[in-house]
């Protein structure tokens, strides 16, 4: 078993879209794909992300990091939210992924997490870590 | 759905592409297979042949798959390939019956089966009636899991029908050979047909005795894949990991029965400790000696919450719900010493009301010695010895040497570790028990 991350991504025109679908109708369909993935015990956690126009970026090209209010500029592909699963394989994350009730223009990025366990286990920090996930529950 | 125009990828020669079509399929079979199977069962009304044309619908899209690209509808490709596969069949079995009924028998029995399975196939059917669904993998679970097959078969069909492992992938994970997998699923099914077990749910005042063996079934395949002291460590955990989400599946399905929450609690909980109960070199860690750091919190964590819904149907913890207590007394706990032992002693003692067993008792006497003194414990396993129930077997004279070792009784103890070393089969724990022995050799000295 691993955990993969499915990473929405929003454009423009797939935020408008969702902007305009009834907020009921967004989560029967939503819950609908929620409900399959918790039956077939594979969901670990799933978050969606607010309005990226509320957003602030911080840049680090120069010599300072420099704040600015509002979306991420650079690409329309904004980061929207995610999911993540525990699943047998890359293959099963893909299919999970084409089944989900994503908007038209909006892309899906499937990434592997990798476990604390996949960390030298003697690095002190890695130990910290360890009983600060044990502490907190954390995955 | 969010399938593009390009879902059909080109046509492929190279094996690459074959084996990323294999991957696609797996993927799908491992989502879908137990409804694409389920809904074949109800539209046939033949588990067997239900499961024969489910196969070949995997077959056909192993190949076509890999020729013309990922259909657009995965699932329902494979629903509409096994119904074509299944009404092929029934085809064949009428023309036979036809030809009986030429030769003047079995003239209704033909005519009956044939009428009845002449499905309306269209294309914008749903690939499967979403209110029957969940009912039809309920029946498949159950079928699978069927009183009238020997447990190994329940085991095998179980894993091929509802978890949709392959006759190879079975076999590696029982070390046994696939041909034996294969006779094994045959027989079952042959079993089920020849025993006239209808696909449906059992009747209500079977069911609880029914789940009983379904639970029974997804414990065994749980404790096959989680025993790591032979065969290959990593396969048999994946063999645990999927009892782990048939038993998801099934809480998923039943949600007011705490019995199911409890084997899944148990199974999450013991599960938890995998990554620290064994050594670097595979040599096994006892629970005292495990670094808990590494056991899985997160897996606990659902243990507990799978616990705490068994609890909450108010109906009172089964064997499953009370030995994942007992799992959770463990997993919160920061040590051995700091493990709220007298609590894992009253979960013992209603144990052994609700599944009187010697090993439960044996265990309890464990309990006790820790949270009583080793005195306390000694004298409940020598009434457990007096009754003889466990003779023959290793567990009770190691026990025994430990706690006599804990009272300062060392020749003793010596004598009953040897004589553990002696009636274990395991080479491992074997070695484990010898080197107790020889270190109470040592003291004496």
């Amino acid at each position: 078993m691993a955990k993969y991350m499915l990473i929405m991504r929003n454009t423009d025109e797939s935020l408008a879209t969702m902007m305009s679908t009834p907020f009921d109708q967004m989560l029967e369909t939503v819950g609908r794909f929620n409900e399959e993935l918790i039956k077939a015990g594979v969901l670990v956690a799933a978050e969606g992300l607010d309005d990226p126009g509320q957003g602030v970026v911080v840049d680090y090209s120069g010599e300072k990091p420099v704040v600015t209010d509002g979306p991420y500029g650079e690409t329309k592909e904004l980061f929207g939210g995610f999911y993540l699963i525990d699943v047998a394989s890359k293959e099963e994350a893909v299919e999970w992924a084409k089944r989900m009730p994503a908007i038209p223009g909006s892309k899906a990025e499937i990434r592997r997490v990798p476990g604390i366990e996949e960390f030298p286990q003697d690095n002190e920090w890695i130990v910290k870590e360890r009983a600060w996930r044990e502490r907190t529950g954390q995955l | 759905m969010p399938q593009s125009a390009d879902g059909r990828s080109p046509a492929t020669a190279d094996p690459s592409g074959a084996e990323a079509a294999r991957r696609a399929v797996e993927a799908v079979w491992r989502i879908d297979s137990a409804r694409i199977v389920g809904a074949l069962a109800r539209y046939t009304g033949d588990f067997e042949l239900a499961e024969d044309v489910a196969q070949e619908a995997l077959a056909e899209a192993l190949v076509g798959w890999a020729r013309d690209g990922e259909p657009a509808n995965p699932v329902g490709w494979l629903l509409a390939t096994g119904r074509r596969r299944a009404i092929d069949a029934f085809r064949r079995r009428s023309a036979r019956d036809e030809r009986y009924a030429l030769l003047g028998r079995r003239l209704a029995e033909g005519g009956a089966s044939s009428g009845a399975v002449e499905p309306p196939e269209r294309a914008d059917e749903p690939p499967w009636d979403p209110d029957r669904v969940e009912d039809d993998v309920l029946a498949l679970i159950f079928i699978a899991c069927h009183p009238v097959l020997a447990p190994e078969a329940r085991v095998a069909l179980t894993l091929r029908a509802v978890g949709g492992l392959s006759s190879e992938e079975i076999a590696r994970a029982f070390l046994v050979p696939v041909p034996t997998v294969q006779a094994r699923i045959t027989r079952a099914k042959k079993t089920i047909a020849a025993a006239g077990v209808p696909f449906e749910l059992p009747p209500a005042e079977e069911r609880r005795e029914r789940l009983g063996g379904v639970l029974s079934v997804l414990y065994v395949i749980f404790t096959e894949g989680s025993t790591a002291t032979s065969g290959d460590v990593l396969l048999r955990t994946d063999l645990a990991y999927e009892a782990i989400r048939l038993a998801r599946m099934l809480a998923a399905l039943l949600p007011d029965e705490p019995e199911v929450h409890g084997l899944l609690a148990l199974c999450e909980l013991t599960a938890a400790r995998f990554p620290a109960r064994t050594g670097p070199d595979g040599e096994p860690v006892l629970l005292e000696d495990q670094d808990r750091r590494r056991w899985d919190h997160s897996a606990i964590r659902r243990g507990l919450a799978a616990l705490g819904r068994g609890s909450a149907a108010g109906r009172g913890l089964g064997p499953y719900g009370l030995q994942a207590a007992i799992a959770a007394c463990h997993a919160v706990a920061p040590s051995v010493t700091e493990t709220d032992w007298d609590r894992i002693v009253l979960l013992y003692e209603a144990l052994g009301r609700v599944a009187p067993s010697p090993v439960v008792e044996l265990n309890r006497a464990v309990a006790v010695a820790m949270a009583q003194g080793p005195q306390a414990g000694l004298d409940l396993v020598d009434d457990l010895a007096v009754t003889g129930r466990l003779s023959g077997s290793h567990l009770l004279p190691t026990v025994r040497g430990e706690l006599l070792t804990r009272l300062g009784r060392t020749t003793e103890a010596r004598t009953e570790l040897e004589l553990a070393a002696r009636l274990c089969g395991n080479a491992r724990e074997r070695a484990v028990l010898l080197r107790k022995a020889a270190a109470l050799s040592a003291d004496r000295r």
